[in-house]
C-alpha cells in the first residue's frame, strides 16, 4: 500500500506513529557497545591494583561488532533506524564513530570515566535512563564483553525496561507479529524461540560476516548526530554498585609451565623428546 | 542458609549441578550455614531425589507446569517466589547458558546482583568474597557483595571437582514447592531444542587434539596444522574465531560453545586462551602452547610452553615427529 505523506503532515508526531506502526517492516534498534583493551594488548595492574593502568590500545568489543552488523542487516531487510549508545571517557566515542562510518544512523555517547567503573546493573541503569524518551522495537547487546565479562547487562536492561529477552543469539527473523531467534546452546544444540516485540536480544560472534568501514561511509559518519550524556543526567537513576572489585592481580600458577627455549629447530627437538618420554603420545 | 539451585535439561540434571554443590558443602562448613538445594522445572521429583543423596539438608522440587520448557520469563518469576520465601544469604548456580539466560533478570527483579563466572572463593572474616576472571583471563578479580543478602553467584564450569560432592548419611527430605506463574508472564515461545547437521568429527573421542587460533592468521597457514596434526595422528581442532570465520567447520570448535574434551594431549597453536575457550579443555592430561605473546592466558594452564612464532616452529616440528615415528 502507498502512502502519501502530505507536507502539513510530516511533522505530526501522531501521523508519524500511525505511519510508522503500518510500515510493518520499519525497525528501529539499539545497540549497546563497549571500548575494551585490544586483544593482544599487553595488559599492565595500576599502582593500587584496583584496575588496569588506562594507556593502552582500545577496541570494540567483537561480539558488539556483531551485534551491530547484525542490526545494519535487519535495517537493510526491513528499513529502519539503527542508534549506537555507549558508555565511557572520551576514548569510546571511538567505537560510536566506526558504528557510524558503517551505516549506524545515530549515537548516543554517556561521556565520563566514573561509567567505566559501574557494575552491570548500574550501567544498564544509565543505559535505561539515557533513552527513556525513545522507542526501540529491539536492543542488541554483544552476548558479554571481553574485559568484565558479566554477561549479564543485556538481560539487566531487558528485566529494567519489562522486555522480554533472549540471549546467544545466532539468528534473527521478523515475523508478522515479534521475532524468531535462533538460540545457541551448550554443546551444539540450538532452539528456535518467537517472541513478541519490544525485546532484547544478546548476539553470539558468529552469526554474520562484519563489514568494513567505507570511504564514503567515514565521510559521512562526521555529520551524523552524537548525543552526548553526562553522569548528572542519568545520576538519579543509578545508585552504589551492588558489587565490588576488592582487588585485580596476575593469576597465580596452578600448574608448573615448563619452557621450551632455544631456536625454532632446537625447540621442536626439546618438544618431541617431551612427547615421546614424558606424554608418551609418540 | 545456602541454597544451590541444580540444573535440569529435559528431565535430566545437568551434571555440572554436583560441581555447585561441591562449592555449596564446602562454604557451608567453612561458614556453618546450612545448606539447601532446589531443582526447578514442570516434575523433578526423580531429579530432586538424586539430588537429596548428597549432603544437603533439604532439597525442594520448585514446580509448575508453566516451567516447561525451560523460559526466562517462567524461571526468573518460579525463583523470586521461592528464594523471596526462603531468604537464603547466598544463592549459587552452575555458569550455565540457560543460567545466564535468567539469573541476571532474577537478581534485578530481586534488587539484588550476581558474581557471575565465579572460579573460587575467600572467606576473609565475615566477609565472603568470591575469585572471577577479568580480561579474558589476563587478571583475576577479588569481589564481594557491597548490597543486601541474597547473594547470588555463579559457578564457572569446571572451578570446582564435580566428582568430589559429598554423599548423605542419610537421604535428605524433598519438598515440593508449587509456584504459581500467572498468564502472561511467559512471553517466549520456544521451539524444540535441536542439533545442527550431524557432527561428523567426535573430538572427545581424540587422544591427541591440535588446536589453531587467532594466532594462524589465514584461512591458507590452516594446512601446517593440519599436517602436524596428521603427523601426530590426532584430530584438528579450533578455537571459536576460527569457525565462525568459516576456516574450519563449526563441529571442530572446542569451547564452552563448542566441544568439551580432554585429550592425552592438547596442543594449542595461536590460541590466547579466552575463558570460553579453556573450559573446553583444560580437562586435558598435557597441554602444550604455542604463542608469540609470552602473556597469553593459555600458558597459566600449559604444561609446556613455547614462546615464539608457529610458522616458525611447527615446520621443523613436523620433521621431527615424523623422524621420531620413523626411528620408533
Amino acid at each position: 500500500m502507498l502512502i502519501h505523506v502530505g507536507e502539513a503532515w510530516a511533522d505530526d508526531p501522531v501521523f508519524n506513529e500511525t505511519l510508522r506502526r503500518r510500515q510493518e517492516s520499519f525497525v528501529k534498534i539499539l545497540v549497546c557497545m563497549k571500548q575494551v583493551p585490544q586483544k593482544d594488548a599487553p595488559l599492565k595492574l595500576n599502582e593500587g591494583g584496583t584496575w588496569i593502568r588506562e594507556d593502552v590500545s582500545y577496541e570494540v568489543n567483537e561480539p558488539d561488532a556483531y551485534a551491530l552488523e547484525e542490526a545494519l542487516r535487519q535495517k537493510e531487510k526491513h528499513s529502519g533506524e539503527v542508534v549506537v549508545i555507549t558508555s565511557g571517557p572520551a576514548r569510546a566515542s571511538q567505537v560510536l564513530r566506526e558504528a557510524l562510518a558503517k551505516g549506524a544512523d545515530r549515537a548516543i555517547h554517556l561521556e565520563d570515566n566514573a561509567f567505566v567503573g559501574l557494575d552491570a546493573y548500574n550501567t544498564a541503569r544509565a543505559f535505561a535512563a539515557a533513552i527513556k524518551d525513545e522507542k526501540f522495537d529491539l536492543i542488541f547487546t554483544g552476548l558479554q564483553s571481553d574485559d568484565y565479562g558479566y554477561a549479564q547487562t543485556g538481560v539487566i536492561l531487558a528485566e529494567l525496561l519489562g522486555w522480554p529477552h533472549a540471549t546467544i543469539i545466532m539468528q534473527i527473523e521478523k515475523q508478522d507479529a515479534g521475532i524468531r531467534v535462533k538460540r545457541e546452546l551448550e554443546a551444539g544444540f540450538f532452539q528456535f524461540v518467537d517472541m513478541p516485540l519490544p525485546a532484547v536480544l544478546t548476539i553470539q560472534s558468529g552469526i554474520n560476516k562484519l563489514r568494513y568501514a567505507t570511504l564514503i561511509g567515514i565521510k559521512q559518519a562526521k555529520n551524523k548526530p552524537m548525543r552526548k550524556v553526562t553522569m548528572a543526567e542519568v545520576q538519579t537513576a543509578i545508585g552504589e554498585n551492588l558489587q565490588k572489585i576488592e582487588k585485580l592481580y596476575i593469576p597465580q600458577k596452578t600448574k608448573k609451565t615448563e619452557m621450551i627455549q632455544g631456536s625454532p629447530g632446537e625447540m621442536a627437538k626439546k618438544l618431541v623428546e617431551k612427547l615421546r618420554n614424558e606424554v608418551r603420545v609418540l | 542458609m545456602i541454597l544451590v539451585i541444580v540444573e535440569q535439561r529435559e528431565g535430566k540434571l545437568n551434571r555440572v549441578s554436583w560441581e555447585t554443590l561441591t562449592a555449596g558443602q564446602a562454604i557451608a562448613a567453612e561458614t556453618g550455614w546450612p545448606l539447601e538445594a532446589a531443582v526447578v522445572g514442570g516434575s523433578v521429583a526423580a531429579i530432586a531425589a538424586e539430588v537429596a543423596g548428597k549432603k544437603v539438608a533439604k532439597v525442594s522440587a520448585v514446580e509448575s507446569a508453566k516451567l516447561e520448557p525451560y523460559t526466562p520469563d517462567s524461571f526468573a518469576a518460579a525463583l523470586k517466589q521461592f528464594i523471596e520465601s526462603k531468604q537464603p544469604k547466598l544463592v549459587l548456580m552452575p555458569h550455565t547458558y540457560q543460567v545466564r539466560d535468567f539469573v541476571p533478570k532474577l537478581a534485578t527483579a530481586m534488587g539484588r546482583t550476581v558474581i557471575s563466572d565465579a572460579i573460587g572463593y575467600k572467606k576473609e572474616g565475615e566477609k565472603m568474597v568470591f575469585t572471577r576472571q577479568m580480561f579474558q583471563g589476563k587478571f583475576v578479580a577479588d569481589v564481594s557483595f557491597a548490597g543486601d543478602a541474597p547473594w547470588f553467584v555463579t559457578f564457572q564450569n569446571g572451578a570446582f571437582r564435580g566428582d568430589k560432592v559429598e554423599a548423605g548419611a542419610a537421604a535428605a527430605p524433598v519438598e515440593t514447592v508449587a509456584v504459581e506463574i500467572a498468564d502472561g508472564v511467559v512471553r517466549n515461545k520456544p521451539q524444540e531444542v535441536f542439533k545442527e547437521a550431524k557432527q561428523a568429527v567426535d573430538l572427545t573421542q581424540a587422544e591427541v587434539i591440535v588446536a589453531v587460533g587467532r594466532g594462524i592468521k589465514e584461512q591458507k597457514n590452516i594446512e601446517i596444522a593440519k599436517q602436524l596434526a596428521e603427523a601426530l595422528g590426532g584430530e584438528l581442532a579450533a578455537s571459536r574465531p576460527i569457525c565462525d570465520s568459516g576456516w574450519l567447520p563449526m563441529d571442530r570448535q572446542i569451547g564452552s560453545s563448542g566441544q568439551t574434551v580432554a585429550p592425552k594431549l592438547y596442543l594449542a597453536l595461536g590460541i590466547s586462551g579466552a575463558i570460553q575457550h579453556i573450559v573446553g579443555m583444560k580437562g586435558a592430561r598435557t597441554i602444550v602452547a604455542v604463542n608469540k605473546d609470552s602473556e597469553a592466558p593459555i600458558f597459566e594452564i600449559a604444561d609446556y610452553a613455547v614462546v615464539g612464532n608457529l610458522f616458525e616452529v611447527v615446520p621443523p616440528l613436523i620433521e621431527e615427529i615424523k623422524k621420531a615415528k620413523a626411528g620408533a
